[in-house]
């Protein structure tokens, strides 16, 4: 039962990362493609946690920290630069 | 593994794979930026939510205690609200500098001038009000 489910998460989360790029690619403004790059990293995420469920191992939960850790910044970092035109002031 | 955690597990699962569907496809199909912002930072942070909760529980089940995964959604439930309004902010910062101009939201030329002494965001120092009594 679990492992329907799980395949039934990776096609949601997989699908969701393809409209994601597509937002990515699409734009229009840069506002649209820092949200989008934001939004998959935080489906990589997701992913990273369902193949730990699929493995039976908690290996990869630091991997999927750092993702987060690492994401927000660069958003922040991202939104900064196009409100300041710099990053560190 | 019981049965009642293992159902547990399965409905957070498919519940957090349908969230996050739900929320890049509102990223994909809403008309503009401010209305995107809404699938992203509320349904997708849910979905990641329920399958960190999932793999918490799924695991501890399993033999292998483990928290670890409330600590990556307490950091996500965190920082999405941040992360929106950073983003909210150089939207309203663009288009009140007539830089990427939406049509969607029917500003096509920018934003309208405020009326007041400041412009929209975050060049401008806060208006010169007369000193309080308090600041020395």
């Amino acid at each position: 039962m679990i492992d329907h489910a799980l395949i039934f998460a990776f096609a949601c989360v997989s699908v969701a990362i393809a409209l994601n790029l597509y937002r990515l690619l699409a734009g229009p403004t840069r506002s649209d493609r820092i949200l989008a790059l934001d939004t998959m990293i935080i489906n990589a995420i997701a992913i990273i946690i369902l193949f730990g469920i699929w493995e039976r191992t908690t290996l990869y939960f630091e991997a999927a920290l750092m993702l987060a850790m690492v994401g927000f910044v660069g958003t922040v970092a991202y939104c900064k630069f196009i409100l300041r035109g710099d990053i560190v002031e | 593994m019981g049965l009642a955690i293992e159902i547990l597990v399965t409905f957070l699962l498919v519940l957090g794979g349908g969230f996050a569907f739900v929320g890049s496809l509102g990223l994909a199909r809403l008309p503009s930026l401010m209305t995107r912002l809404h699938g992203p930072t509320k349904a997708t942070t849910l979905g990641v939510g329920s399958c960190l909760i999932a793999s918490a529980l799924y695991l501890s089940a399993a033999g292998a205690y483990t928290l670890h995964e409330f600590l990556i959604t307490l950091f996500l439930f965190i920082t999405a609200p941040v992360a929106a309004n950073m983003i909210a902010k150089a939207h309203l910062h663009a288009q009140g500098w007539n830089l990427d101009p939406n049509p969607a939201d029917n500003i096509p030329q920018g934003l309208p001038p405020t009326g007041g002494p400041t412009g929209w965001a975050t060049f401008w120092d806060p208006p010169e009000a007369p000193a309080p009594a308090s600041e020395d």
